[in-house]
């Protein structure tokens, strides 16, 4: 099951953090440190997979891919396959290009939420859902559309907006 | 993804602010952005945490402001700092009609709650009702809430609707319904155990998306419980043969792979299935072939999906031809050049080497450029490899190099972890007595503070009892050459507590026995290190008992004590130390050197750690001393944990702790808080309390010496009174039991192996023909010297079994047994599964065997034996049961066994090093 995952800029700060085992607001942070702080240290041009038991207790493993001025990372144990994480990143990436139409650092800062919303349709409760990134592009533009139709709505008082559910 | 390239073109375009959030957000978030240290960005989200926690609880905020508000409380949240006063808002939020808000809402608190939360409670209701909607994107919203939100006591709420779910005509829900009863598998089994047979049904959903899903808890399900699911691999198997064969939609490919992903799970389903079933795998060789010869191997993906073909292969009933397909991967997976694909080929060599040993060799020029690789990673990967495949022969390298690596590195978990590896290979593998006390010096001096304790004790215990069942002048060999690299090392600066402890017991206890050195000499050393590292009292201790050991030896020999000034200086010192065992050890000593040579002879008697010694533990002889001190007026007494708020009811318990315990001490009851205030003489008071009034007085030692045991009896406890020495043999040389185990209880490995040994056979007829094939299958790359001897040393190792094999010592004994018996066990499985080769030749090797021409072994060494060479095969063909599973509970059960070994290896000495600090806790003086 995958642990983790997190969006760090090289400068250390977190642009998105998600962890599917509960841990305290301090831990998350200690982790997230070192994280950045192993990945820091690597060089250029070597494998992109780590052995991280000494962060998050055994059985952890670690895949990275630096783009620009962003880690992606995914936290993960050994039932998943490493070069399919990898993989993973990718489609995750290649969503938020699709969806941000070239997406850059500050949309993933300011769309947070919307962030969040593909995230969850490719993994779910720490399992991975889905791998098409058209797929999770439909599904999430059709949350988009509706909550914009609901959006539209919200100005009508409370109490008619029940209707919309019909 | 080359757009991504120009990713952060910079913050300044924040303030535009045309992202749907409000100026002040984005203002937030860039000056965040430009903070120049943590400090700044701390003042910064500090003062944001200030006007939120006032703005939040104004009344009457618009919905879309609100929502901001939650969304800057994550931001925040994120960057570490406390949000909890605005908990609550993210809560309400849930409940509001909207779904955007609905949608933020759940965001915010699956972000911000964990499922013990008491505000969890206010949202269950939400959940149930949302679960029920209309709008199958609230119902998914609410589906992730539960994942994350939804505890055990709160499953059987939301339970009935989320199995409903199962059937709802989206198949977003019906994809996350599943992974929510997966989830709730995860937090308890028992409250979906009737539930599990959803899985098998959802695995026919119409939507090849649920399908997959689906696979997640099954691979859940079925690593738990494999037999259970025997009947789906036929389904399966037809799955993954639809995937492979493009039968999906076109959507559903990746990198024109046709659902990686849903191969990968199936693979790594049918391993699970396959694995020990020759039945079940023969249903999966066909498609896992089809998928070897099809995939894309200049994807990622898949290459992704060949390795988990490997993983698959490796683990089910062996199939030559699988095998060689798995071989043909690796080896492009080891000269590729990317450090991923090497990672995953050292890492698939580590599987397939079980089955298949002969492969490493092809590779080995590879491994040792990965072992070499400035790559982390990859580096220790290639240890790992290693470790599964060190054997007698070429342990010396491989720990050696271990060591190199762990001395160079400065992570403690990493080198933790390879530190007991080293000991561990050491103490199975280790050549010769000489090396292995090196090794373990080595491991000492630079990781010393990190291994286990244990490992200390082991050590002190082999040196103790030695490796030879009756050669003593092995043993004492073994222990002069201890002493004397002790000797050598003993004047390093800062040597770890632990090494130091192993240090003074083995001078204190064989310094002397050769001869060699004098006492004074040896004193002189312990003196220094008790100078030198004079604020850790264990160390202090240990080297005070090794002078009084020294001492005791000295006088027995008849020789003339001379005790060095500086010793007589630290005696004194350390008799008015703070630490009161410090003390005592300080007068012991005094006490015992003033003994003479019969007295000694008897509570110090020579090279007399591995006794066994009766311990009384009733300690009768000390009842009359007690019924003495009881009758003067001194209180019985009460064990530590037993004296506080039970008085009440102690009469009562005080009549059956009576009856239980009429004579002898009752170690038990420490476990139970059992009250004994009351009582006339219980029998627990006597000894404890008469063990404690002497202690003031020092001069006691000296009239009744043979009271210094009790102590060490009474911490010990009854699980570890008497010596327990079994297993010391086992853990030195290759362990009888687990090569019994390896042909008994792994029934599956022997039938793995027996694929393997034709291809022995076959290497082992090779090496002489190999000569003329040599050029022409070696690899054409210039290769230095120093790269091929090590190779040599590390999959050949000729040279080394040989000297091995001389020395008669008694690992070789153990292992070349071990593998005879090994190999008789195999040939009989050869012959039952009609293989038309004849009895595998160890002997000598048929000539008709010699005709597949791999060079296997050529490139190592040509002058290889080839008996030498096929016994070392054996050896490791014959691991995976050592190395794997079975291994690790035995070194669990060996360092069980230490604690009360390690102790009583001190007991026999009566005032011995074997105390603890604890023990003055448990008796603590109570007398009048």
């Amino acid at each position: 099951m995958i642990k983790a995952v997190l969006v760090i800029n090289t400068q250390g700060k977190p642009r998105l953090t998600k962890f599917y085992g509960f841990l305290t607001v301090e831990k998350q942070q200690e982790l997230i440190r070192s994280v950045f702080g192993v990945l820091c240290s690597r060089a250029e041009k070597v494998s992109n997979f780590m052995e991280v038991d000494s962060i998050f207790g055994p059985d952890s493993r670690l895949v990275y891919k630096h783009y620009a001025t962003l880690y992606f990372i995914f936290v993960f144990d050994s039932s998943e396959n490493e070069l399919a994480m990898l993989d993973l990143i990718q489609v995750f990436v290649e969503t938020l290009d699709k969806c941000f139409r070239n997406v850059c650092e500050l949309d993933i800062v300011f769309n947070y939420n919307k962030l969040h919303s593909i995230l969850d349709e490719i993994i779910s409760g720490g399992q991975v859902l889905e791998t098409s990134s058209t797929e999770i592009m439909r599904a999430v533009e059709e949350i988009s559309k509706s909550e914009s139709a609901s959006n539209s709505i919200s100005l009508v008082p409370k109490t008619v907006s029940g209707w919309r559910s019909r | 993804m080359e757009q991504l390239k120009t990713i952060g073109r910079e913050l300044a375009m924040g303030s535009q602010g045309g992202f749907g959030q409000s100026k002040e957000f984005l203002d937030l978030v860039k000056s965040i952005g430009e903070a120049r240290s943590k400090a700044e960005e701390d003042r910064i989200v500090l003062r944001e945490i200030e006007s939120l926690k006032r703005r939040i609880v104004e009344p009457g905020i618009p919905k879309r402001k609100m929502k901001e508000y939650i969304i800057r409380l994550v931001y925040v949240e994120m960057l570490g700092h406390d949000a909890s006063f605005g908990y609550i808002h993210a809560v309400k939020m849930t409940h509001d009609d909207n779904l955007v808000l609905k949608r933020t809402g759940y965001l915010a608190v699956t972000l911000f709650l964990n499922e013990d939360h008491d505000l969890i409670i206010l949202i269950v209701n939400t959940i149930q009702k949302d679960l029920k909607s209309d709008n199958y994107l609230i119902v998914c919203a609410a589906l992730n809430a539960v994942c994350k939100l939804i505890n055990e006591e709160t499953i059987p709420a939301v339970l009935p609707q989320v199995v409903e779910l199962l059937g709802h005509s989206k198949e977003a829900v019906r994809k996350k319904a599943i992974m929510a009863l997966h989830r709730f598998y995860h937090k308890s089994p028992s409250s979906v155990s009737h539930l599990l047979s959803n899985f098998r049904k959802k695995l026919c959903d119409s939507d090849p998306g649920v399908m997959g899903a689906t696979l997640c808890p099954l691979f859940d399900l079925i690593t738990n419980d494999a037999n259970s699911y025997k009947d789906l691999v036929v389904s399966f198997v037809s799955i993954l043969k639809q995937v492979a064969e493009h039968r999906l939609p076109k959507a559903y490919d990746y990198h024109q792979l046709p659902a990686p992903f849903i191969q990968i799970r199936l693979l790594k389903i049918l391993a699970l299935l396959g694995s020990g079933d020759k039945q079940a795998s023969e249903h999966m060789y066909t498609v896992v072939g089809d998928i070897f010869r099809k995939c894309d191997s200049s994807s990622n993906i898949g290459n992704a999906v060949l390795y988990e073909c490997i993983c698959c292969v490796s683990s089910i009933h062996p199939n030559p031809k699988l095998l060689e397909a798995a071989a043909d991967v690796i080896a492009r997976f080891l000269k590729s050049d990317s450090h991923n694909l090497k990672y995953m080929g050292i890492d698939a060599l580590g599987r397939l080497i079980k089955l298949s040993p002969e492969i490493a060799e092809q590779h080995q020029l590879a491994v040792i450029d990965c072992l070499e690789d400035p790559d982390d990673t990859l580096k220790r990967k290639t240890f790992e490899l290693l470790y599964k495949m060190t054997k007698s022969s070429n342990v010396e390298v491989i720990v050696d190099r271990m060591i190199d690596y762990m001395i160079s590195i400065n992570d403690n978990h990493y080198k933790t972890e390879i530190a007991s590896r080293c000991v561990e290979l050491a103490e199975q593998f280790a050549p010769s007595n000489h090396w292995f006390i090196q090794t373990m010096n080595k491991v000492f001096e630079h990781a010393g503070d990190l291994v286990n304790i244990k490992v200390a004790h082991n050590l002190m215990r082999l040196i103790a009892e030695g490796f030879g069942e009756d050669d003593d002048t092995a043993d004492s060999q073994l222990r002069s050459s201890a002493v004397e690299s002790y000797l050598h090392i003993i004047g390093e600066p800062k040597l770890p507590s632990v090494f130091l402890q192993v240090i003074c017991w083995v001078l204190g206890e064989y310094g002397t026995a050769d001869g060699k050195f004098s006492a004074s000499y040896i004193t002189g050393k312990l003196c220094d290190v008790a100078e030198s590292y004079s604020s850790d009292e264990t160390v202090k201790g240990y080297a005070v008992t090794a002078l009084m050991k020294i001492y005791a030896f000295e006088i027995a020999a008849g020789r003339k004590l001379d005790i060095l000034p500086e010793c007589q200086s630290l005696i004194e010192e350390l008799s008015a130390s703070h630490s009161t065992d410090l003390q005592q050890r300080a007068y012991e000593l005094q006490a015992v050197i003033g003994l003479d040579v019969r007295a000694i002879g008897s509570i110090m008697p020579s090279d007399a750690s591995c006794e066994d010694i009766e311990v009384d533990k009733s300690l009768s002889f000390l009842n009359g001393y007690v019924e003495k001190s009881l009758e003067k007026g001194a209180q019985p007494y009460i064990p530590e944990n037993e004296r506080f708020g039970m008085v009440n009811i102690s009469n009562f318990r005080n009549q059956d702790q009576l009856e239980v315990t009429s004579h002898g001490l009752r170690f038990e009851a420490y476990e139970l808080p059992k009250p004994s205030v009351q009582s006339r003489t219980p029998p627990i008071s006597v000894a404890s309390s008469t063990e404690l009034v002497p202690v003031p007085e020092p001069s006691y030692y000296r009239e009744t010496p043979q009271t210094a045991p009790v102590p060490s009896s009474t911490d010990t406890g009854p699980s570890g009174l008497k010596l327990r020495l079994d297993g010391v043999q086992k853990k030195w040389g290759r362990p009888t039991y687990s090569s019994s185990s390896a042909s008994t209880s792994n029934s599956s490995s022997l039938k793995v192996v027996n694929g393997v040994t034709q291809v022995d056979g076959v290497s082992s007829g090779n090496s002489k023909t190999h000569e003329t094939s040599y050029d022409s299958r070696r690899p054409q790359v210039e290769v230095s010297e120093e790269k091929q001897k090590l190779a040599a040393s590390l999959f050949g190792g000729s040279s080394k079994t040989e000297r091995r094999s001389s020395t008669g010592h008694k690992v070789a004994k153990a292992s070349s047994h071990a593998s005879e018996k090994f190999h008789t066990s195999k040939s009989t499985t050869i012959y039952s599964a009609d293989n038309v080769v004849e009895k595998p030749n160890l002997v000598q090797p048929p000539p008709d065997l010699l005709d597949l021409g791999e060079p296997i072994v050529a490139s190592s060494a040509p002058s290889v034996d080839p008996f030498r060479q096929l016994e070392g095969l054996l050896d490791s063909t014959q691991d995976p049961g050592t190395f794997g599973g079975t291994k690790a509970p035995d070194l669990m059960a060996l360092y069980a066994e230490t604690p009360a070994g390690g102790r009583s290896a001190g007991v026999a000495l009566p005032l011995s090093l074997s105390r603890d600090g604890d023990k003055f806790n448990t008796r603590i003086v109570k007398c009048k």
